[in-house]
């Protein structure tokens, strides 16, 4: 499994060690089968075994594959990552998720290094849905429902969905009856350390909503690195006819942990879902969404909102699968960058030829606060129907100097105009979250990031 | 109160100002006239503070401090007032907030307690009674989707929120209807006192009729080549600026 060969820049010796790191994923999938295997169902065993086939087949992604083309993960192929272990320190966990953690849940879930923690989890008695960690459903009498789904998930030929695959142990599952309105949020929060050497956790959080089911799902990432850890996480959603899911994704992990995770949505029969992704911490960050609108009459909703600094790097890719007609997809990511950031977005829209009366609609801005910062954005149309309508825009520019005069011209110090203005343009994606809690902790998180960014300057 | 000699600015690499003296006292209104192009705005924009006005020589005291080394937000919050020619739409930033933080700059400069929002709103609703502001341009983006009359009242109502020490009306009056002109012109007069300064720039006389000014001074080329009293504004009015133009090429 070498990364097909030394890339440019890597010496010999560098290669040399990537294919040892590749190496130490056999090995760790080894030890992962022989000491924490054993508990899954076959049907888990052998599709671990397929996923690391297909994943020792291709290796990890290098920058030659389209996909990849301005993301490197060279930092993440080199390190020797172990299976996150238990952490040493519970009093740190619980500190980190009550950061996060808010009142009037219908149940909050937290996986601690990938795995589920009974003891930090609750389910409200009475909130009308079935929850818990994905490990103990695999066992039980759920096994065969999560069968179906995530085996239709399978292993799309994306890496990291193969390598999540291979190692899938536990994360958390969400059902929510049809028929079931559950107005209060659903919490998963997603927490890694790593102690004395680098870690990786691979959790999979697995959510489905039934027939006119409504409900709304936070997934929060938090974790404190001491060496660098990995965090790839696939998340796996699938609606029935007429349910409706908002999902929320507050990336806010420490700049010692890379983040690459997927998600993949399947939205049924006049369906609704929307997606507010938020990635304001991490490395080297990826982000895939991939929706599939598999009914008639299905609409999802994609906004994102990222803020990346240092030498950091933030990429997402969505892809928009308009396979049936009178479907509607809204798309609306806008980025702020700093120092030597670099972003990446690529949208694609598939519009299949049955698909006719695709409303599609694509927005990417990005804001860039410094000489040095830089983004690779691309928009991917590909419309096989003639009876569509797709747009697509992308805007790329700096604070506008005539706006910070204005403000500054009426006494606002320059830190304040310039605040109120990244403000203004991170509230249009801000003002669309619904759960007040998590508005609140994103705003703060986003002055937060801004204010560090003004220290690193100074 | 602000004592400007031999300032000299360039923009857009041409040398616009060539050298203006004024002096403003307190209590006063000073019309600054002239042609397009005689560097009016540049004279506004300059005293304001904008970046791509650059000073290349002269001075300018401002309540006995060196203005011209002050960024514009403390020349902002020391009571120095621009209403913009063509105020900027700041889409997203909502209008009442960045007045009150504007607001509460300018105080805490003063060490006077910031205002809470029930006190804010109390007096913006106060002050947009004055100027005709609809009360819903207040919870607008900033100048978002304004008429060219709402924009130059906004500015005004601005003015008469932060109550400046030294307002500079940058061609208010340019593209207003006779209505509009007469609620603004009623507005600044409203504001007119003994301890507060106006330097009105415009192109035309009509706007001293309802301003009456203290001083008239005529800028062509980059130089003050007149100053008077408001009679020389009817005299432009009746003479066009040729005559002065040509007496400033003397000089």
């Amino acid at each position: 499994m070498a990364r097909g060969g030394g890339s440019e820049g890597v010496s010999s010796a560098a290669t040399g060690a990537t294919v040892e790191r590749s190496d130490f994923i056999l090995t760790e999938y080894d030890r992962f089968v022989r000491e924490r295997g054993g508990a899954a169902p076959s049907w888990v065993r052998e599709l671990r075994g397929q996923a690391l086939t297909r994943f020792a087949e291709a290796g990890f992604p290098t920058t030659r594959d389209e996909e990849w083309r301005f993301t490197s993960v060279a930092p993440i192929a080199e390190t020797a990552f172990q299976l996150a272990a238990e952490p040493a320190d519970r009093g740190a966990i619980q500190g980190l998720v009550a950061d996060v953690a808010f009142d009037g849940v219908a149940a909050r879930l937290v996986i601690v290094n990938g795995r589920f923690s009974h003891e930090l989890s609750t389910v409200r008695p009475g909130s009308g849905i079935a929850a818990g960690g994905l490990a103990t459903a695999l066992a039980g009498d759920r096994s065969a429902r999560l069968e179906q789904q995530i085996t239709k998930l399978a292993v799309d030929g994306r890496p990291f969905v193969a390598l999540n695959t291979a190692f899938m142990e536990d994360g958390a599952f969400v059902e929510i009856p049809a028929g079931a309105v559950v107005a209060a949020p659903i919490h998963i929060v997603v927490v890694t350390t790593s102690g004395a050497s680098p870690a990786v956790a691979h959790p999979r959080i697995v959510v489905a909503a039934g027939a006119n089911a409504q409900a709304t799902i936070v997934e929060t990432y938090i974790g404190a690195a001491a060496k660098p850890y990995l965090m790839n996480a696939v998340s796996d959603v699938v609606l029935d006819e007429n349910a409706v899911v908002e999902h929320y994704k507050d990336q806010r992990e420490p700049v010692g942990a890379h983040h690459i995770a997927t998600m993949h949505v399947r939205l049924g029969r006049s369906s609704t879902f929307t997606s507010q992704a938020f990635a304001f911490g991490g490395h080297i960050v990826r982000n895939d969404i991939l929706a599939v609108l598999g009914g008639e009459g299905g609409e999802c909703t994609l906004n994102g909102l990222y803020f990346s600094d240092g030498r950091r790097l933030v990429d997402n890719h969505t892809t928009i699968d308009h396979a049936l007609p009178h479907c509607a997809s809204h798309e609306l990511y806008k980025g702020i960058l700093a120092g030597k950031a670099r972003a990446v977005f690529n949208g694609k829209i598939v519009v299949r030829p049955d698909a006719q009366k695709t409303d599609a609609k694509q927005t990417n801005r990005a804001l860039l606060l410094s000489d040095g910062a830089q983004i690779n954005t691309k928009p991917q149309l590909e419309i096989f129907a003639d009876d569509v309508k797709c747009t697509h825009g992308a805007a790329i520019g700096q604070l506008d100097d005539e706006a910070m005069f204005y403000l500054r011209a009426r006494g606002l110090t320059a830190v304040e105009a310039r605040d109120l203005l990244i403000h203004a343009f991170a509230g249009e994606i801000l003002n669309q979250i619904k759960v007040e809690p998590v508005r609140a902790q994103m705003e703060t998180g986003l002055y937060a990031q801004l204010a560090r960014d003004l220290e690193d300057r100074a | 109160m602000l004592d400007v000699k031999g300032l000299k600015v360039r923009a857009e690499g041409k040398d616009i100002l060539r050298g203006v003296n004024l002096t403003v006292q307190a209590g006063e209104v000073h019309a600054i006239m002239g042609p397009n192009g005689s560097g009016k705005s540049t004279l506004a924009r300059a005293l304001a503070g904008h970046p791509q006005y650059e000073v290349t020589a002269g001075e300018a005291r401002y309540l006995g401090q060196d203005l011209l080394a002050m960024d514009p937000d403390e020349r902002a919050r020391l009571g120095l007032f621009m209403a913009f020619q063509y105020p900027v739409e700041i889409a997203g930033v909502n209008n009442a907030y960045f007045l009150k933080a504007a607001l509460n700059a300018r105080r805490k400069q003063q060490g006077l307690e910031e205002l809470d929002a029930i006190e804010f709103m109390a007096l913006i609703r106060d002050k947009a009674g004055l100027l005709d502001i609809d009360q819903s341009m207040l919870s607008r983006a900033v100048n978002e989707g304004f008429s060219g009359g709402e924009k130059k009242r906004n500015e005004i109502f601005q003015m008469a929120v932060l109550e400046p020490t030294l307002a500079i009306l940058d061609e208010t009056d340019s593209g207003l209807d006779i209505d509009a002109l007469r609620v603004v012109s009623h507005g600044v007069n409203a504001m007119r006192n003994t301890d507060r300064a106006f330097i009105v720039v415009t192109h035309y006389q009509r706007l001293l009729n309802y301003i009456v000014p203290d001083v008239v001074h005529v800028l062509t080329d980059g130089v003050i080549v007149r100053s008077g009293g408001k009679e020389l504004a009817l005299e432009l009015e009746e003479k066009g600026y040729g005559w002065l133009e040509a007496a400033g090429a003397k000089a």
